[in-house]
């Protein structure tokens, strides 16, 4: 009897949770809904591609704990191969981007099989390595055009009647496919399979001892998060007409890293706020040429040093509820 | 001739592989002894390394000092700033993730490179051959220049000298010590904290070492060490981290096999030292040297 009281005293609990939860997140729609009235709709686009980026990545290191340090690779072959689908074979834009989703899931898969066999920095710089591998590859295929990179990509109309060039249209539509990788990620995370990948950052022997097969769940998040990065790629390609070798280089991966951890390691909305203040500070310092990576470097350091908790993490912890 | 290919296409390209692999086992030497006592992997490694070859450019630019005194002046000036980013920064992520050190190193590296591109641009400045090393001997089967078998000479015997000093001296048995049990070796009288400050300094200073040794053979350049790095941290992964013979012996095996890419498949040249890593983790994934992990 008292059990069952307290089961289902629990499950409310985790369903005024999900509701408080809830609150910021309905906020967060209803201003990315609002916000071209007032903001550089371009920019808000750029800033919701990274912004799904670094939810994706959080994926990994927020409720895992494994540091992917080559996560551009994903990011950026998959913009690659919706751009390339896009404008060579004429792909319409939702498939393009799905294209790109499935190559960068692929492409986890066989990245995830190699890096989970270790564990904290070795599993950061065994990705960093493939990812500068990818990087080459990138760099000498013919495909990719190069230094040039794929230009002029053709953006088209989704499902065959949004047409993509009308600035509005195209915003609602990347607001549309983010908020539906967001809310995929929150659901992974609530659901059983993310309680179990918590375990498993928390006590990978336990979780072992409980009968679970660590490897197993970390492959399947690892492909999870690769596929959702290559969906944020492709978006991206589709968006601004171009990928290019910037979506592949390690300056991209140290990028996502850094808005996760300004906003929040493991937290739901931190990497949307990381994301559109890195963004805002490219887009600030983008006149100022190298500038920008010393900032953004301090900006590592600072986190680091004070405030590990990233800007969504402090908050939630004076708040004392989930963000 | 073999396979097609001149003998001397061969031996120049295997030298050119052994500089790198000199560098490589200098670098991932440095990273160990690091990881060894800090639990830290230094992402800084490479952006101090481009920091030790300019110290090399402004110490000839400024104060005239040339090639010799840099080799001496530039790592000591690069060990006594890491010795400041240890007991400012380091210090305060002891027992935290390591992933946090890494991250914290990654800024610094970002902030090196940054300052060192808008002061100097990315095309890099020229720093000349010490006129002592200039020109070269003709072996017979191959033209050697002086300061290439310098640079080999010279690394070959500091990566000798740092296994010695930390297998076969007393110092270094204290450092092995510390490595397994700091809070003991601390009770025994040993002041671990100065220890641990030292230890970063020396692998930085090795790190500048071999970028005061790089700068008349590449030039002085801000992003010199970010795509070092990245090569050398496949190397540690190919090596493991747990043996400073094994650092040494893989950084240059691996320079002599990129080397020799070069001339049977240069397209793969790039990436082969990326190719093996993903080989060794399939076989053995603690590393040929490592131990689990």
């Amino acid at each position: 009897m008292s059990d069952a009281k307290s089961t289902a005293q629990a499950v409310v609990t985790a369903r005024e949770l999900n509701w408080r939860q809830g609150i910021p997140i309905a906020i967060m729609v209803v201003a990315f809904a609002v916000a071209p009235l007032f903001v550089y709709p371009v920019f808000l686009m750029k800033a919701l591609c990274f912004a799904l980026f670094a939810c994706a990545f959080n994926l990994l290191i927020g409720y895992v704990g494994l540091l992917s340090f080559g996560h551009a690779m994903f990011f950026g072959s998959a913009a690659y191969a919706a751009a390339y689908t896009a404008k060579v074979y004429g792909f319409p834009p939702e498939l393009a981007i799905l294209t790109g989703t499935a190559i960068a899931a692929i492409l986890g898969a066989l990245v995830g099989a190699l890096a989970i066999r270790r564990q904290g920095i070795y599993f950061a710089m065994i990705t960093l390595a493939l990812a500068q591998m990818v990087y080459f590859i990138c760099l000498r295929s013919e495909f990719t055009g190069g230094e040039n990179g794929i230009q002029a990509v053709p953006r088209g109309r989704l499902f065959f009647v949004l047409d993509l060039n009308n600035t509005m249209v195209l915003y609602y539509s990347v607001l549309g496919i983010f908020l539906l990788g967001f809310l995929l990620i929150r659901r992974i995370v609530h659901s059983p399979f993310g309680q179990v990948l918590k375990a498993i950052r928390e006590n990978e022997p336990r979780a072992v001892s409980l009968g679970y097969k660590p490897n197993q769940y970390k492959l399947i998040v690892f492909v999870l998060s690769a596929a959702l990065s290559g969906l944020a790629g492709g978006t991206k390609a589709i968006v601004f007409q171009l990928a290019s070798l910037t979506d592949v280089h390690w300056n991209t991966s140290g990028e996502v890293i850094l808005m996760t951890l300004l906003g929040g390691l493991g937290t739901i909305l931190g990497p949307v706020v990381g994301a559109l203040m890195v963004t805002g500070l490219e887009n600030y310092l983008a006149q100022f040429g190298a500038w920008v990576t010393v900032v953004e470097g301090t900006i590592f350091v600072i986190c680091v040093l004070t405030f590990r908790r990233g800007l969504i993490g402090e908050l939630s912890r004076l708040l004392k509820r989930p963000l | 001739m073999i396979f097609g290919i001149s003998p001397q296409a061969l031996m120049s390209q295997l030298l050119v592989g052994l500089i790198n692999g000199s560098f490589y086992a200098m670098l991932s030497l440095g990273l160990a002894i690091i990881f060894g006592l800090l639990n830290i992997v230094n992402f800084a490694h490479g952006a101090l390394y481009t920091l030790g070859a300019f110290v090399a450019w402004f110490l000839l630019e400024y104060a005239g000092i040339g090639y010799w005194g840099a080799l001496l002046l530039s790592p000591l000036v690069v060990g006594l700033v890491g010795a400041l980013i240890e007991r400012t920064m380091l210090k305060r992520l002891h027992g935290l993730d390591p992933l946090y050190g890494l991250l914290l190193t990654f800024g610094l590296a970002l902030i090196i490179q940054g300052l060192f591109l808008n002061a100097y641009g990315s095309s890099g400045l020229p720093y000349s051959i010490p006129e002592a090393l200039s020109g070269g001997r003709d072996l017979g089967f191959m033209f050697l220049p002086n300061y290439r078998a310098w640079v080999i000479v010279f690394s070959v015997a500091i990566c000798i000298a740092t296994w010695y000093v930390t297998e076969r001296t007393r110092l270094g048995s204290y450092l092995r010590a510390a490595t397994e049990n700091p809070i003991l070796v601390q009770a025994f009288g040993v002041n671990v904290p100065w220890m641990i400050t030292i230890t970063y300094a020396i692998g930085v200073a090795l790190a500048a070492l071999a970028g005061v040794m790089a700068a008349p053979i590449y030039r002085v350049s801000p992003l010199m060490g970010s795509e070092m790095i990245i090569v050398v941290f496949a190397v540690v992964v190919i090596g493991g981290m747990g043996s400073i013979m094994g650092s040494i012996v893989t950084g240059f095996a691996l320079g002599v096999i990129e080397g020799l890419t070069k001339v049977f498949y240069p397209e793969a040249s790039n990436v082969v030292v990326f190719v093996i890593m993903a080989l060794v983790l399939m076989v053995k994934s603690s590393g040929l040297f490592g131990k689990a992990a």
